[in-house]
């Protein structure tokens, strides 16, 4: 079994491919090792952390870009707030002016009332004295023309004069 | 329209291979054929171990050889010898030169070297080191001109392509260099990876390319390189060299004194971890030859039917039975052994990480053990 063993080529190692193996594997790696993976190794780290950096700042280039339409939302949430407070506070004084010219109007409008009133008042006062004056004229003249009438009969004296004393009485 | 081109390669991929293995077929018949005429029954061992064993020349097919540069050092007679492998004569082996008839007959004295189960070897029985160009040199030879070949091309394609997307033979090399740098050797080196990682590489790549290369059944394909036992040797041995150049003191302490266990335990333990310093790389060294060699020989024995179907040439309706069976089979398996090639250069290089990268850890006992 020793010799069977040893003398089977199959699994016996031969010195001289033994030999030239170690040769060309070992040209092979220093050859392969310095003129073919060291550079292939080294380009392909550099594409790796060239492809990370370049990810890294399109993550970096998007975040930024979320921020940025933040802030212009912010910007113009605030101007729309600033527009809408502006025209509140426009609203509020037309409203105010409104009121205002209102409240005026009405001041000036009770003062020509009251002007009227006693414009008219005055008048009044005055058409009733000079109703008075020609009332008083015309009595007078009435009695006069009476008393005129009255005073040529006797009888009709004595009545007028009756009645008169009467009238005084009842006063 | 991508997708249509994918299936146009995938099929121009499955007919390459189809015609591979077809010639695989093709190439053992012409050298069965002649053989057949001959012997009675047909036994595909001597065949088959011939394919798997290295040689001095590069059998192609009949008596056509490829002839390889030899170099001999005799230390018997202490001289070189050095020549093309076509100038020595051929015996055959004994029982076979009987069945011939016509051969010469063994028994004579030869003198010089000749060629013997296409090796050189000494008429007068001295003891040779052969420094030869063998089948299996040679093979190597090709796989490690197509390496540098294949790879200088990526490193200059990587400088000149630098900041642009990777095309051509690159982009072929590059997932695969990325997949063995990011998912073999960093997680098990950690921070040690650069310095490993160009050897590991080279690794791969060299029984990746070997592998593949036995699988194309003509030259200068078909040579058993990975399959034998001296070339998986000597990659176990530079793995074996590397972990324990680069051990450290954690690691001596874990063969000789295992800490966290009773001293009893602590000497059963030392010879036991001793072995396994060796019984590493020797599993290694098994693993990458046996599955090589297994996988040529199933291939060989597959196609070896039809001439065991057909009674070595006999009967033609049952070779061609033989083939309407050997040639599914032969072209199933050889797809395995495609899956294999890669399988078990991954797994030489990674088992090679996962070694190194344990005898370098750095370990925390408090906690461990």
């Amino acid at each position: 079994m020793h010799s069977i063993l040893l003398m089977n080529p199959l699994i016996t190692p031969d010195p001289g491919l033994v030999i030239w193996t170690i040769i060309i594997f070992g040209l092979l790696v220093v050859l392969l090792g310095k003129f073919a993976f060291k550079p292939i190794v080294a380009s392909l780290t550099e594409r790796q952390e060239a492809i990370q950096t370049a990810l890294d700042s399109a993550k970096k280039a998007k975040e930024e870009m979320v921020a940025l339409q933040a802030k212009n939302e912010d910007l113009l949430k605030e101007a729309k707030e600033e527009r809408n407070r502006m025209l509140a506070e426009t609203k509020e004084l037309s409203i105010k002016i409104l009121e205002e010219s209102r409240e005026k109007a009405k001041v000036e409008y009770g003062r020509l009332i009251e002007n009227a009133r006693k414009d008219f008042q005055t008048e009044k006062t005055a058409a009733l004295m000079q109703l008075k004056n020609e009332a008083g004229k015309l009595a007078i003249e009435i009695s006069e023309k009476l008393l005129k009438k009255e005073l040529s009969d006797k009888a009709a004296q004595e009545s007028l004069v009756t009645t008169l004393v009467n009238e005084a009485k009842l006063n | 329209m991508p997708a249509k081109l994918y299936s146009n390669s995938r099929l121009k991929r499955f007919s390459l291979l189809f015609i591979l293995v077809f010639l695989n077929a093709l190439s053992s018949f012409c050298q069965e054929g002649e053989k057949a005429a001959v012997e009675k029954k047909y036994n595909p061992t001597p065949t088959i171990l011939e394919h798997i064993a290295d040689a001095n020349d590069w059998h192609i097919m009949g008596h056509v050889h490829i002839p390889l540069p030899v170099i001999i050092y005799d230390m018997t007679a202490g001289n070189w010898e050095i020549g093309m492998s076509s100038k020595y004569p051929v015996v055959e082996e004994h029982e076979e030169a009987s069945a011939h008839g016509h051969e010469e007959a063994t028994e004579s004295p030869i003198s010089g070297y000749v060629m013997k189960e296409g090796r050189i070897v000494s008429g007068e029985g001295h003891q040779l080191l052969d420094l030869s160009i063998t089948k299996n040199v040679f093979a190597m030879m090709v796989s490690a001109f197509l390496l540098l070949l294949v790879f200088i091309t990526v490193a200059k394609a990587c400088k000149a392509n630098a900041g642009k997307a990777p095309k051509g033979i690159q982009n072929l090399m590059e997932p695969i260099v990325i997949f063995m740098k990011d998912e073999v050797v960093e997680p098990n080196l950690g921070k040690h990876a650069p310095r490993f990682l160009p050897y590991l590489l080279t690794l791969f790549f060299f029984i990746l390319f070997n592998n593949l290369m036995g699988l194309i059944p003509f030259f200068p394909g078909g040579a058993n390189v990975t399959g034998n036992i001296a070339v998986t040797m000597v990659l176990a041995l530079f793995t074996l060299i590397i972990i324990n150049v680069n051990g450290n003191k954690d690691y001596w302490k874990h063969i000789f004194w295992m800490p966290g266990v009773p001293v009893p335990v602590r000497m059963i333990l030392a010879p036991i971890e001793i072995i396994g310093v060796i019984s590493k790389p020797f599993a290694l060294m098994m693993r990458l030859f046996a599955n090589i060699t297994a996988g040529h020989i199933i291939v060989l024995s597959l196609v070896s039917l039809i001439f065991v179907f057909g009674n070595a040439g006999e009967s033609a309706v049952m070779s061609g039975a033989g083939a309407a069976v050997a040639v599914p089979f032969t072209l199933f398996i050889s797809l395995i052994e495609l899956l294999v090639a890669f399988l078990q250069a991954f797994l030489f290089t990674m088992l090679t990480s996962v070694f190194l990268g344990m005898a370098m850890a750095e370990h925390h006992h408090e906690e461990a053990h």
